[in-house]
């Protein structure tokens, strides 16, 4: 990945010295945060085909999980009297100096899937994020309607301990469990976010929950844990989205796969398409001048079974999940 | 007195009987074992299945450390061969991929050697280098993403089953009785403790000391990449970044909970393994206690600080003080 990564850099380096921008086109210069996971790589390509079809010229450039080279970039971007920033920012502070900077010169700046601190709120234009309290909620009050009135209890795969993620995932969907009584949260661990994690803390809540039997559904905090969690069902002699409901987060390739095979109910979707709005509001912005809200959030869809898993596997695997 | 000092290996038998009693106390079916579609299954069998990859990461560490060297790569070794056998599992037969994925391993473990052993660099540097870049190849192989696969004959490694036992349970105990047999069977485990124990002297007298820790940093490569393809099988698919991440940590400490001395010159791979399942014992019974996961880490924290306790001799040595004290009140 490192000599991927300095390849595309090198690439956009070059890029953006060679290339001038078409009269009337717009260019964008986008500040990635590099390759960190599969949704990461996805929002990418996603962006890079949303910007082709509004024929917005794109400037991406990949900063390796590093600030230095975000900032790095975002001068050059200046530099270069682009028409709009987008950046994903890696951590949320130290951003001032260089928003400043991009105020100064008059060029908007649009936050992708992540917000900065609150003190540089009149440094960027908007921030078009998801809500991920919001998820955990769509998740839940899927599973509410789809058990009823029947009791049920779920047991939770957790993401990472004391990531902003995983801590609002779980509240939107404790803020829904809290409203039905009649579903309960018997166990709740962390598979920190990881397949093989997800795995082996499911095959402790079946052993601890008398081989399973009492276990009505799973709620994962992402589509990964909830594959690992599958697979340990599958083993323990259980029939995942039959006996047992499962809903899960972000909406990635392998869990459509698993819904097409009838293994998995429900995801809720990460979207990775968070450019396509920032581009309209860019479009509108430099042809009226209107002013976007400060926050713009996607939509959290919710996927089942019903919703023709087979073909959402085949578009989504190309992206690069 | 004699009694109370600690014999090799009591006090890991020791911690390892309390924490099986720990785990059978916050989980009542915790012995509890039944057959399913062929295969054992309980909790008992999830400790040394879960503990597999840690236990054959120590047993190619133990051997290093025994060297007074350190192999810090070992987790990101897992990554590539893991990433290797998803990628070739459904082009490529079994014999190719295993021989592709531990290869991989072997060049590793080579690279490491010369670093340490031709070269004279320190291992803890030595190996960092290839713990960090380590992984950066395997997210090179695998594009960043999570390769999977449907080979079943890669599959049942993970989760197949032989009488019963899974397949990677089966692996680990093979791999300890060829490790045991090799080293113990001969004069080579002497001349590693040699090696570790004064590299100069033992140089002096005629062993191959360079030859020795080349020899145990090939084989750490080599046990860390059978790991990482148990691992990749057991979720049928190659996660480049988080497969094996931190576990040489886990795998050091198994090592040192077995009662190997960092300071190398002696080692005992039975213990070492013994180690790993006290670690894993804990993990599961972590899981199954049904605590919150914020207080994973300080629970094995207490742990682990109470298992090195029970192995100090100074702390067994005031034990024993204190009980001929009483006897002489008595």
């Amino acid at each position: 990945m490192t000599l991927k990564a300095l390849f595309a850099a090198t690439a956009t380096a070059a890029l953006l010295l060679a290339l001038p921008a078409n009269a009337g086109q717009l260019t964008i210069g986008f500040s990635q945060i590099g390759s960190e996971s599969g949704w990461r790589a996805a929002e990418t390509s996603v962006s890079k085909q949303e910007a082709s079809k509004r024929q917005v010229n794109l400037k991406i450039a990949d900063a390796q999980q590093k600030q230095e080279n975000q900032i790095k970039a975002i001068r050059s971007f200046i530099a270069q009297n682009v028409d709009a920033i987008f950046l994903a920012p890696v951590v949320s502070t130290g951003w001032d100096a260089v928003l400043k900077e991009a105020k100064e010169a008059k060029i908007p700046v649009v936050l992708l899937d992540r917000d900065i601190d609150p003190s540089g709120k009149e440094l960027y234009l908007t921030a078009v994020t998801s809500d991920s309290v919001h998820e955990g909620a769509v998740a839940g009050e899927w599973l509410a309607k789809t058990v009823g009135e029947k009791a049920c209890n779920v047991v939770e795969l957790q993401g990472t301990v004391g990531a902003s993620v995983a801590t609002n995932r779980k509240k939107g969907f404790d803020s829904v469990v809290a409203k039905h009584p009649n579903l309960k949260v018997v166990r709740s661990q962390t598979g920190d976010f990881t397949r093989a994690k997800g795995k082996e803390v499911m095959e402790s809540f079946i052993k601890a929950e008398g081989g399973g039997k009492s276990i009505c559904a799973v709620y994962a905090h992402n589509d990964d844990m909830m594959v690992g969690a599958i697979q340990a069902m599958k083993e323990a002699g259980l029939k995942p989205g039959k006996d047992v409901l499962t809903v899960s987060i972000d909406a990635v390739p392998d869990i459509f796969k698993a819904m097409a095979a009838g293994e998995a109910n429900a995801t809720v979707e990460l979207t990775p398409n968070m450019a396509g709005p920032a581009l309209d509001v860019i479009a509108a912005f430099k042809d009226k001048g209107t002013v976007p809200p400060k926050w713009i959030q996607t939509e959290s869809k919710l996927y089942t079974a019903s919703d023709d898993p087979q073909k959402i596997y085949d578009s989504k695997k190309g992206l690069g999940y | 007195m004699t009694a109370l000092l600690p014999r090799r290996g009591l006090a890991q038998i020791f911690a390892l009987i309390v924490i099986l009693m720990v785990d059978r106390a916050v989980s009542p079916q915790f012995f509890d074992l039944r057959l399913q579609d062929g295969r054992l299954f309980g909790s008992m069998i999830d400790v040394l299945n879960r503990g597999t990859p840690v236990a054959l990461l120590s047993l190619g560490m133990v051997l290093v450390i025994a060297t007074r060297g350190i192999d810090l790569s070992v987790g990101a070794v897992m990554a590539i061969s893991g990433a290797i056998a998803a990628s070739l599992a459904d082009s490529h037969g079994l014999p190719v991929v295993l021989a592709a994925a531990l290869g991989a391993g072997l060049v590793c473990g080579l690279w490491n050697g010369f670093l340490v052993s031709i070269l004279g660099m320190q291992p803890i540097v030595a190996t960092l280098i290839l713990m960090v870049a380590g992984r950066g190849i395997a997210q090179l192989i695998t594009e960043g993403r999570i390769v999977t696969f449907t080979s079943p004959d890669l599959v049942w490694l993970g989760n197949g089953a032989i009488l019963g036992v899974p397949v990677p349970v089966a692996i680990a105990l093979g791999m300890l009785i060829l490790t045991g047999a090799v080293v113990r069977g001969s004069a080579l485990g002497l001349l590693i403790e040699a090696t570790g124990g004064n590299a100069r002297a033992s140089d002096l007298a005629g062993v191959g000391t360079r030859a020795m820790i080349l020899a145990v940093y090939v084989w750490c490569g080599v046990c860390a990449a059978l790991a990482g393809v148990i691992a990749a099988a057991d979720i049928m698919g190659a996660d480049a970044n988080n497969a094996g991440l931190w576990l040489e940590l886990d795998a050091i400490l198994a090592v040192v909970i077995g009662g190997t001395s960092l300071f190398g010159g002696r080692f005992s791979l039975l213990l070492a393994v013994l180690g790993a399942l006290i670690i894993q014992t804990m993990n599961t019974g972590i899981l199954l206690s049904g605590y919150p996961p914020e207080f994973n880490l300080l629970v094995k924290a207490v742990v682990v600080l109470a298992v090195l306790l029970l192995q100090s001799p100074k702390l067994t040595g005031m034990a024993g003080i204190v009980a001929r004290i009483r006897g002489t009140k008595a």
